[in-house]
């Protein structure tokens, strides 16, 4: 391989990895303090395209405007999730929440069909994100220095609220013990809306990106990157942020360079994606950063 | 200040408190005592709003708290040092003591109550930027006390806050207790520690299988014959016979 291309996949990677990223956070989040697969959490890609497409498309609205509320709106249906869907099964056994995520899944996806009918519609992609520049040999899209500069700035932004806040203390202090975080007198309804409305807002900003890389809407748009986060998620450690972020730029990374370099297996990608976390699950059942789940945490 | 009527709680089938009555004035230090398996920590579950009781008044400054969620009831200046100490094992020594103070707003003040802690308990300073989960259990313990009384509460339980403490700290723990009840830190106090709590409270209660058995002033009860066969466990039929080789 010459250094040129190597290079250009880069590129490629970190864009796609940066969204893995952006979603898996969203995965992990819920996970670190409840316990559950946010099966939905795809879904709100999905969700962040249309009203992006109707702000634009239907009101003619300036893009700016019609993604920011694409995003708000986003963040809150990720509320609204969890305080219809979740917090009513919160004593419930584990498996009851799990299907009540599936169901919301099957829910959004059935609401756009209805809604939005099930023909695929071009995403607005603004002007100022097309095109690319050309140097050297190198070929830069303009989204693909887009995407990993708005996921690097919403990635400072969550740490610092995480690692730097009282609320995103009280986040961390719900994944270790949610009963004694009431005893420090925190309302930890409100502490978990908040966590869901972090994870849905940057499911909103990912799902703007992935909508103008791959500029087609539709209601099961949400599934494949989802899936994909997902195990972005579980191949960092599910439950650590980092480890988010760290398996979405290692799963885009990976996904590229198989596609780039294995010409013949470009068919395959999202198998070897999957053979991928299988493979490094049997090797690392708690994924790179992950730490073992003590019994209390299962 | 608070004052307890009739508290039943029930897990399941099975009776923990079965009509519990005390009341703890302003300004005092009173202490539950009892077997294990009593009801005590199940008494200050259901004060604090964790576990809710069947049947019963809790009521706080002539405010009604059973019903009322844990954090409004934390809110109305009550602090718990739970049974197991219950630290946040993946934050840090500095971070627990911080969530401790969450609802205060008095920066100031705050940071030299963290000086003070920091004083009493020489321990938790040298670790102040150490994941609590590694802490010994003693040091955890000391972390438990200490993240309660962040919140400057006006009302303090304690569940059990010497235990795995050496000889040394369970002094310097009474002692702090003490000295907050001087400070007019209201105080209820659960211990296995019978004579030891009993020396520093102004009255005590003694529980067995989810009843007041006993009650009086500290030294009367710490006096009276009844004392240790009921707080050793008083049925007579459920002791255990006599170990015979
Ligand atoms: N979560 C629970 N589920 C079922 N039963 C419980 C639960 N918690 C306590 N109990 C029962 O309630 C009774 C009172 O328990 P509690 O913990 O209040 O006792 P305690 O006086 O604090 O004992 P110890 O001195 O051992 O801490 C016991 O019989 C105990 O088995
Ligand atoms: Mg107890």
């Amino acid at each position: 391989m010459d250094l040129l291309t190597f290079l250009q996949q880069l590129i490629n990677g970190l864009s796609l990895g940066s969204i893995y990223a952006l979603i898996a956070i969203g995965y992990t989040l819920v996970y670190g303090i409840l316990r559950l697969i946010n099966f939905a959490h795809g879904d709100l890609l999905m969700v962040a395209a249309y009203v992006a497409v109707m702000g634009v498309g239907l009101f003619s609205w300036p893009w700016p405007a019609a993604f920011g509320l694409a995003v708000g709106l986003t963040g809150l249906m990720g509320v609204l999730l969890e305080r219809g869907a979740y917090r009513p099964l919160r004593r419930a056994p584990r498996i009851s929440l799990l299907i009540s995520a599936i169901a919301a899944s099957f829910l959004l996806e059935n609401l756009a069909l209805v809604i939005a009918g099930g023909r695929a519609r071009p995403f607005p992609v603004p002007q100022m994100f097309t095109g690319a520049f050309v140097w050297g040999g190198l070929f830069v899209p303009r989204l693909s220095l887009l995407i990993p500069l708005v996921t690097g700035a919403l990635l400072v932004g969550l740490f610092l609220i995480i690692y730097r806040t009282a609320v995103g203390r009280a986040m961390r202090a719900i994944a270790s013990d949610l009963a004694t975080v009431s005893l420090m007198g925190i309302d930890v309804n409100r502490i978990i809306a908040f966590t869901f409305l972090m994870g849905s807002l940057l499911a909103g900003a990912g799902g703007l990106l992935w909508a103008m890389k791959y500029p087609q809407v539709n209601p099961f748009m949400g599934i494949l990157p989802g899936l994909k986060a997902f195990i972005a998620a579980v191949l960092g450690g599910i439950g650590n942020v980092t480890g988010a972020v760290l398996g979405g730029l290692l799963l885009g990374f990976l996904e590229v360079m198989i596609v780039a370099f294995f010409p013949a297996w470009a068919g395959y990608r999202d198998a070897v994606a999957f053979t991928l976390l299988i493979v490094l699950l049997l090797l690392r059942p708690t994924g790179l950063l992950g730490e073992a789940l003590g019994e209390e945490k299962l | 200040m608070l004052e307890v009527f009739d508290l039943q709680v029930s897990y399941g089938a099975i009776k923990a408190l079965d009509g519990v009555s005390f009341s703890v004035p302003r300004g005092r230090i009173v202490t539950l005592l009892g077997a294990n398996g009593s009801g005590k920590t199940t008494t200050l579950r259901a004060i604090t709003g964790l576990a809710a009781p069947g049947r019963g008044r809790i009521v706080f400054e002539g405010r009604e708290l059973q019903g009322l969620p844990t954090h409004e009831i934390i809110r109305a200046g009550i602090a718990l040092v739970p049974e197991g100490r219950r630290i946040f094992a993946n934050l840090t020594v500095y971070e627990n003591l911080l969530l401790g103070a969450y609802l205060r707003r008095d920066q100031p003040a705050l940071a030299r109550d963290l000086d003070q802690i920091y004083d009493t308990f020489p321990r938790l300073a040298a670790r102040r930027t150490q994941a609590a989960g590694t802490l010994s259990g003693g040091e955890q313990q000391m972390l438990a006390v200490g993240r309660a009384l962040m919140s400057r509460p006006r009302f303090l339980l304690l569940d059990e806050p010497s235990l795995g403490l050496a000889p040394l700290l369970v002094k310097e723990v009474f002692h702090l207790i003490t000295r907050l009840n001087q400070q007019g830190v209201t105080i209820l106090l659960v211990e296995q520690n019978a004579a030891a709590a009993l020396k520093i409270a102004h009255h005590g209660y003694v529980l067995s299988t989810g009843r007041v058995v006993l009650e009086g002033a500290g030294a009367e009860l710490s006096a009276h014959p009844q004392l240790q066969p009921a707080y050793l466990g008083d049925e007579p039929e459920a002791e255990a016979p006599p170990f015979s080789s």
